[in-house]
């Protein structure tokens, strides 16, 4: 994978030029790059840094896109709100569903990444747009999602959501209520051109969506987080003499994965579905696997957190359901299960 | 009390009946004496098949006698006539309807007021209220505002439809009482209007023949909120006064949500007019030196805080620009203001930018002076392109050294060293000269970023070599990567914590010198 600004940029325009539709382009070509840029991480073909390069290319791309002549379109229709999931760092796919719906005749505020529920809303109240589109990609993200779909239902807005983070179907935008979920770009700006999506009733109680959330094991662990990953890293430690060698890098990493797997554990305790959680596993131990560390090794913190969630039934059950997935599926080398 | 035989024949009628039903004698025919329900239901009584009789103890039907209404009881005897006991429950039944309708009228409150406080949008709130107005109150409705300039924004909504918003140069003055209900003081009651005074503009499509209108005005706090006219078809019954006197109390419900909408849209739009001068500058590539900056307030739901940056163009071309990034004590929206007078200071200050030491004396002796004075900390950097690289000279006021990252990953501090500005009379400095080969990338950030606290086992602090480590992976990135990589492990390092402001800008000297000149593209185009 090559790094080049220039070319990537010069690609673009000379495309537009050639007469290419400007929503392929953003589409077809720099979302699917940006999806091989994801790959490639996760097959540890590119570091971390690298992905952000890319990603920053690919944006410049989109900016590209969005200034060319080709593209000027006034707007037409209503008035739409893209932003990200509060916490979220992938503004890629929000930036481009709101070029794509510039480009169709919406009048878009993009708000990025970055956006905390009490900026939004009150962008709502200035504007009051007919839909805020939100996108997310972290499970981990999903109760801040929730936050902010409520928060905008609230105000009467209605919000379509979109990205990873909403599960396999979007079953976890029906969950926290979305009013509306969309599999990608395409699809988003299509339900948005099919008519005004309803307004939210007033009165609705988040926690009528997650009447599970009553046994606080979410709030618990999540907020016990540090806790549980300095305790889990000091018994691996004990019973792996061989961690004592790792460099202080090595030990970070470790304290890092920990530190996933319970948030991973707490956006599963959240949405109540320990598929989230398993998924999660199989990737990171796809992921480890390409960087030669075999998933095996993620058995024992499972158990240790087990031991340390012992007071929490769903916790528990979860980790046990994760351990059992991780020992009966191979892997394949790119990171996904097969 | 009224019996009756299986022939649908009067058998006996007593005197309250006959009160009741004065044709009533024994041996007159049902038909003749007493209401079809009645007979209908005493047909039903005395059925040949008991199958379709109805059930002993049940079968009382209740109707109207002239302006009156009245219970009827069967019992069926033995011989088979029915005894029917009249009760009268005219009252009663009024009282029922009086109670339904102020439930109805109640819920229909509640839930308008429900939705008219969920939104701080005035256009929203208008919507709202014509669209509850038309379904509940009448068959159309428009909200008026108060006029913006000549024209008059104006909501409509036709029963069972949706809102629509237009915007008509009329004159209010043409419709009786609507000018007066639209200043809102004195105060006016609701106003009648004859259907044929009414002008085109005020009947919404889809109605065709009026039959009322009442115009009644919206209160607000203290401001003008608008009024609400009510319309009803030709035939529909007109308004009552409980009617009028319930549109009022709706009426008042979405003035107030009306005004407040009103306010707050006032208030956000000077919030906006002054934070603008506070938030942080989009920054871009200037004369073929690439910057970008990044910045995190400690208050998530704030915009501002005390740190900030700056990228100042030279004027002429050829000559350095200067970036300032610095961190004031403190944090929020006084740090926040605190931050525009030193930004506003060192603009003043630009045409002596050649001489940092300078620029920093002049701006501590001007905070030193200043009342309610805050000291702070802030790198100067000025940059000039110089062929493919670019010529730096940093110098640092008690903040933070910036480090140089190399195209290669190496990455060095910079030598400079100074006093912070705004605490003590005189101050020293120490500027450092820096070449960034192209490829290369000069960091400023502040504290906040470096002294964050988290990290996956909490409590430890991000530190300077953490930093630099990240850096080393970002060898040879754009600008904005370097900041992104930077924001997101910082940020993902304190995760729900507490922590300070967190600026970083970032310098770099573009890896092509064909970056700018793509296909005879301009450069501007790739700076949004």
């Amino acid at each position: 994978m090559a790094f080049d600004e220039a070319a990537t940029v010069g690609t673009v325009l000379r495309a537009l030029d050639d007469g290419m539709a400007a929503e392929d382009l953003l589409l077809d070509v720099i979302a699917s790059v940006q999806g091989r840029v994801g790959r490639e991480w996760a097959a540890n073909s590119i570091t971390v840094a690298q992905e952000h390069a890319a990603t920053a290319i690919n944006d410049r791309a989109v900016a590209a896109v969005a200034l060319h002549p080709s593209v000027h379109v006034a707007p037409t229709r209503g008035r739409v709100t893209v932003a990200c999931v509060d916490g979220e760092w992938h503004a890629l796919p929000a930036r481009l569903l709101a070029e794509v719906l510039r480009i169709r005749g919406w009048r878009v505020d993009y708000l990025g990444a970055q956006v905390t529920a009490p900026h939004l809303v009150a962008h709502l109240h200035r504007t009051g747009p007919d839909a805020v589109a939100l996108s997310g990609s972290l499970a981990t993200r999903l109760p801040a999602a929730h936050a902010t779909i409520t928060a905008c239902q609230a105000v009467g807005t209605p919000v379509i959501v979109g990205g990873a983070a909403f599960g396999p179907g979007g079953r976890y935008a029906r969950l926290l209520g979305a009013d509306s979920w969309a599999p990608d770009a395409r699809a988003a700006a299509d339900e948005l051109a099919r008519g005004p999506l309803p307004r939210p009733r007033p009165g609705h109680q988040a926690i009528d969506d997650l009447p599970h959330l009553n046994d606080q094991e979410y709030t618990l662990v999540a907020r016990s987080r540090p806790r549980l990953v300095r305790a889990v890293f000091a018994q691996l430690e004990k019973a792996y003499p061989a961690m004592r060698a790792y460099t202080e890098m090595q030990r970070e990493r470790t304290a890092e994965d920990l530190s996933h797997i319970v948030e991973f554990l707490a956006a599963a305790l959240y949405t109540g579905d320990e598929d989230l959680f398993c998924g999660f596993l199989l990737w990171t131990a796809g992921v480890l696997e390409a960087r030669g560390v075999p998933a095996a090794s993620l058995l024992p913190a499972l158990e240790l957190l087990q031991r340390e969630l012992q007071d929490f039934p769903r916790a528990t059950a979860t980790l046990r359901a994760g351990a059992a997935r991780l020992t009966v599926t191979p892997l394949t080398a790119a990171g996904t299960a097969v | 009390m009224l019996v009756a035989d299986a022939g649908a024949v009067v058998v006996h009628a007593n005197e309250a009946a006959g009160l009741v039903f004065p044709d009533a004698r024994p041996g007159s025919a049902m038909a003749d004496a007493v209401p079809g329900w009645l007979v209908s239901a005493h047909a039903r009584c005395t059925a040949h098949l008991p199958a379709q009789r109805p059930p002993a103890g049940a079968g009382t039907v209740q109707g109207p006698v002239g302006d009156r209404s009245y219970e009827a009881h069967p019992t069926p005897r033995d011989d088979g006539t029915v005894v029917w006991w009249l009760v009268d429950d005219t009252d009663h039944r009024l009282a029922r309807e009086a109670l339904w309708t102020e439930r109805e009228r109640t819920e229909f409150l509640v839930r308008s007021s429900n939705l008219l406080l969920s939104s701080l949008n005035l256009d929203r709130c208008m919507d709202v209220t014509a669209q509850m107005a038309a379904d509940h109150l009448a068959d159309a409705a428009l909200v008026i505002a108060p006029a913006h300039g000549p024209e008059l924004p104006i909501v409509s909504c036709v029963r069972g439809g949706s809102p629509s918003v237009s915007r008509a140069v009329v004159d209010p003055e043409a419709v009786p009482g609507l000018a007066e209900a639209l200043q809102g003081f004195p105060p006016v009651p609701s106003r009648w209007l004859d259907p044929s005074a009414a002008p085109a503009w005020l009947v919404p499509d889809g109605l065709d023949a009026l039959g009322s209108i009442v115009i009644t005005p919206l209160p607000g706090h203290g401001v003008p909120a608008g009024a609400l006219v009510l319309l009803r078809a030709d035939g529909a019954s007109a308004f009552t006064e409980g009617e009028e006197v319930f549109a009022r109390l709706f009426a008042a419900r979405a003035g107030a949500a009306m005004s407040a909408a009103r306010l707050y849209a006032e208030q956000a739009s000077i919030t906006d007019i002054l934070m603008r001068e506070l938030l942080p500058p989009l920054l871009h590539q200037v004369s073929g030196v690439e910057y970008a900056g990044g910045y995190r307030p400690s208050k998530d739901h704030e915009r501002v805080g005390g740190d900030f940056y700056d990228v100042h163009p030279a004027a002429d071309e050829g000559e350095p620009s200067l970036v300032v990034l610095g961190d004031v004590c403190g944090k929020g929206l006084q740090a926040a203001v605190m931050t525009g007078k030193i930004r506003n200071t060192l603009h003043a200050l630009l045409p002596m930018a050649d001489d940092h030491h300078r620029m920093l004396s002049l701006l501590n002796t001007s905070l030193l002076n200043s009342e309610n004075a805050r000291f702070a900390t802030m790198v100067l950097a000025s940059a000039a392109r110089d062929g493919n690289a670019v010529q730096l000279r940093l110098t640092s006021a008690g903040h933070p050294a910036p480090l140089i990252l190399r195209s290669d990953g190496r990455v060095e501090e910079a030598r400079t060293k100074g006093t912070l500005v705004g605490a003590l009379p005189e101050i020293t400095t120490e500027t450092a000269r820096v070449t960034l080969a192209p490829g290369d990338t000069c960091v400023l950030y502040t504290d906040g970023i470096s002294e964050a606290r988290g990290g996956p086992m909490g409590g430890a602090m991000f530190g300077e070599e953490r930093l630099r480590r990240a850096l080393s992976e970002c060898a040879a990135m754009p600008a904005e990567a370097v900041v992104e990589h930077v924001q997101m492990l910082t940020s993902q390092w304190v995760g729900t914590g507490r922590h300070d402001d967190m600026a970083v800008v970032v310098i770099s000297a573009p890896r092509t010198n064909h970056l700018s000149a793509v296909d005879g593209h301009t450069r501007g185009r790739f700076t949004a």
